[in-house]
């Protein structure tokens, strides 16, 4: 009576997508997580989330081991989740704790549970290997819950791959013409930047001298100094975390004072923080704060910033979709490069990195079904690939 | 039933490791696939030329060169599938399942006790490995009547060197459970495959300890039973008294399935209770091999397991629930629940 599509065949651990397993995913904002049953699709897999009594967090793979009723629907008991249907109840590990009817539990009775950490306001959790799962692999964005720093972001469900957020954020260019009437300006698409790169991780830096801010920088300069701005340095620093974690590095300082020679004090500086978490091959959840290091405890910047850039987001939002929908109309189609891909290309060589890292070890080989769906995917980055050494930026 | 996918393998060798133990390689013409820790292979066995399916624990954390490996041991009560599987030579077809795990190892706990008794070491071998290799403390206890009957000692050991303890009662060294799981961490847990007997014990201690009962796991195959399997007759109440003859190597619900009688079942390991019959009378002593029944029910012996549970000593007669003219809400194949 069974069949592959049977959830208890197959251990989805070892299963890939277009995406790298062994590595932690931000599913939820901390507000989010409650002493409720949130349900929400990470890297493929249907998780459940919840807090236990403590406040810890717990992630179960969303389907009852019984009928496979979401137990989503159920209800959190202390710190089990019990099903909504027949009333058996899992405990945060994913092991079952009661059974109707019987006095006995069924020893092979257990959901999937998922190694789950929360850290710098974000809740986490591992879908690769859980013997792999060292909280000290969390993405660094300390920024976003240390005390020199003020803020607050949402998270925004986009209709695209996490790639091309990373593509996004890893070129700036697209301000010009994308947030033209916030923060872009024509200077970014003029002026060079660099690009450097690591083991596992890459950065873009753009330094934009004596240009006039632009408007959402123009307003922060002049709340810190209560003065109108005039001609500023500003700056963005990419920096990129494998698979999928960009922290950016922005601000502007008055022309002249130092700030490219590292005074900033003259200025007033930010992070935009980006962690993009796949949901299925063309979908993703985006994470984002954004951070100051002026005027701490001025709530309204604070709010006013957030819905600001969560207006500039709206305007990313409208292109990745539709650049998603334009590759899946032409499938026959692959990416060309510009100089300015550089910064993405080698994130995308990172990610790709990890995936192969991943796919050598023999627990992880890929099933013959797994390759066919990532082999559109591997030769769009094969492309980009033997572009990037024909631009020499190998 | 929730059985895996079958496909046609070929067994690639097969060696004796123990006086008792034989492992066999099989390759799957599918090629093999990774599996989780605690992962068991079902096999497509002939059993008094009837088919019939065997789970056995795979041997290692991986398979390795295209193959799965599996320990079987010479049991001589066997039900027959061991000595099936043991015959069976380089070059013989089979029909096996995909590598499922009822018994994986869950990551995050200080400290791991892993058990075994005999022929239980085949799913905590693989265990032992990934913990070494995660750098997970534990320590892996490995009991049997003789040192012949140790099968991968020389690997283990080297691995382990002294987290491996071996208890050997014929040379006088008797595991002491109680004692062993005082010395395991509060928030540690156990992994346990072995004889009936040693699972009782170590569940008992377990409990007596109040320790949370999800962080003592164990395996349910391979267990056996308390006492040496005989043959005895079944009498159906629910069927004019008619008898049927359970012999020393087909369990009950074979026996009974054989005659024809309408039987439900599921898991074939005694852990979800759907193959459960009413008994009305036991001349002998019931042999519960199940996981389903509580020590109480067990005790109570009101109703018997017939996936694995047995009797000894006499005729047993019991109650499948059949009416004739069935709907008018008399089923009997109940399970008191308190």
């Amino acid at each position: 009576m069974s069949s592959n599509g049977d959830i208890r065949r197959v251990p989805e651990t070892f299963k890939l997508g277009d995406w790298p397993r062994n590595c932690w995913y931000a599913a939820a904002y901390d507000v989010e997580l409650k002493r409720e049953l949130l349900p929400r699709k990470i890297a493929g897999r249907n998780l459940v989330m919840y807090r236990r009594e403590d406040g810890r967090p717990a992630a179960l793979e969303n389907a009852c081991w019984h009928r496979l009723m979401p137990l989503s629907e159920g209800q959190v008991e202390g710190d089990n989740v019990a099903c909504g249907y027949h009333g058996l109840v899992f405990n945060g590990e994913g092991r079952c704790v009661f059974m109707p009817s019987q006095k006995t539990i069924n020893p092979a009775a257990r959901v999937r549970s998922y190694p789950v950490v929360e850290r710098h306001r974000f809740v986490w959790v591992w879908t690769g290997d859980p013997a792999l799962a060292d909280p000290e692999k969390v993405p660094d964005l300390h920024w976003n819950d240390d005390p020199e720093w003020a803020g607050d972001g949402k998270l925004i469900h986009l209709e695209c791959g996490y790639k091309l957020i990373v593509d996004n954020l890893m070129d700036l260019t697209h301000e010009t013409f994308v947030h033209g009437a916030s923060i872009g300006q024509r200077s970014i698409a003029e002026v060079p930047f660099d690009i450097t790169h690591g083991t596992d991780s890459a950065t873009v830096s753009r330094w934009m001298h004596d240009v006039e801010p632009p408007p959402f920088w123009r307003m922060q300069l002049e709340w810190k100094t209560g003065e109108p701005a005039g001609k500023v340095d500003r700056w963005q620093i990419v920096h990129f975390q494998a698979p999928s974690t960009v922290a950016i590095d922005v601000g502007v300082a008055p022309a002249g004072t130092g700030a490219a020679e590292g005074d900033r004090s003259q200025g007033v500086n930010g992070y935009v923080l980006n962690t993009m978490t796949p949901e299925t091959e063309r979908s993703c959840h985006y994470f984002w704060a954004f951070v100051r290091n002026y005027n701490l405890d001025d709530q309204r910047i604070t709010t006013l910033i957030r819905e600001g850039v969560s207006g500039v987001f709206a305007e990313d939002e409208v292109i990745l979709a539709a650049q998603q929908r334009a590759i899946e109309e032409h499938p026959d189609k692959q990416f060309y490069n510009l100089n300015i891909d550089g910064g993405a290309m080698w994130a995308r060589r990172l990610i790709d990195k990890m995936m192969a890292e991943e796919s050598e070890d023999a627990r992880y080989r890929m099933a013959a079904s797994d390759s066919e769906m990532l082999s559109g995917t591997r030769s769009r980055v094969e492309a980009t690939e033997a572009d990037a050494e024909r631009l020499g930026l190998r | 039933m929730s059985r895996g996918h079958f496909g046609p393998g070929r067994v690639r060798d097969a060696r004796d490791v123990a006086s008792d133990v034989r492992m066999v390689a099989i390759e799957p013409e599918a090629g093999t696939r990774p599996y989780p820790t605690g992962a068991h292979l079902d096999i497509a066995v002939i059993v008094d030329e009837l088919p019939d399916i065997r789970s056995y624990s795979l041997v290692g954390e991986r398979p390795a060169d295209g193959a799965y490996r599996i320990a079987v041991k010479d049991v001589p009560d066997s039900r027959g599938g061991s000595r099936f599987v043991r015959a069976l030579e380089p070059g013989a077809d089979v029909e096996i399942s995909d590598p499922e795990s009822h018994f994986e190892l869950q990551y995050g706990r200080p400290e791991y006790l892993l058990i075994a008794g005999g022929i239980g070491i085949t799913p905590l071998l693989g265990m032992a490995h990934a913990l070494e290799r995660h750098e997970r403390p534990f320590r892996l206890l490995y009991a049997a009547r003789t040192r012949a009957q140790l099968a991968f000692v020389g690997e283990l050991s080297d691995l382990l060197g002294d987290r491996l303890e071996l208890f050997i009662s014929d040379e006088g060294r008797r595991l002491d459970v109680g004692a062993e799981i005082d010395r395991l961490d509060p928030d540690g847990e156990l992994y346990l495959c072995g004889p009936l007997r040693l699972r009782d014990a170590a569940v008992r201690a377990w409990r007596e300890r109040a320790r949370r009962a999800d962080r003592l796991q164990f395996e349910t195959f391979a267990s056996g039973g308390r006492f040496a399997p005989e043959e005895f007759v079944v009498r159906l109440a629910d069927q004019d008294g008619r008898e049927v003859v359970v012999r020393r190597n087909r369990t009950v619900l074979d026996a009974l399935k054989d005659q024809g009688v309408d039987m439900m079942w599921d898991c074939l390991r005694g852990e979800c209770g759907l193959c459960a019959v009413q008994v009305l009378e036991a001349e002998g002593e019931l042999d519960h091999r199940d996981v389903f029944l509580d020590e109480d029910q067990q005790r109570d012996g009101e109703t018997l397991i017939t996936c694995v549970s047995r009797a000894v000593g006499g005729a047993v007669t019991i109650d499948t629930g059949f009416r004739v003219g069935a709907g008018n809400g008399s089923s009997t194949q109940r399970i008191e629940t308190r």
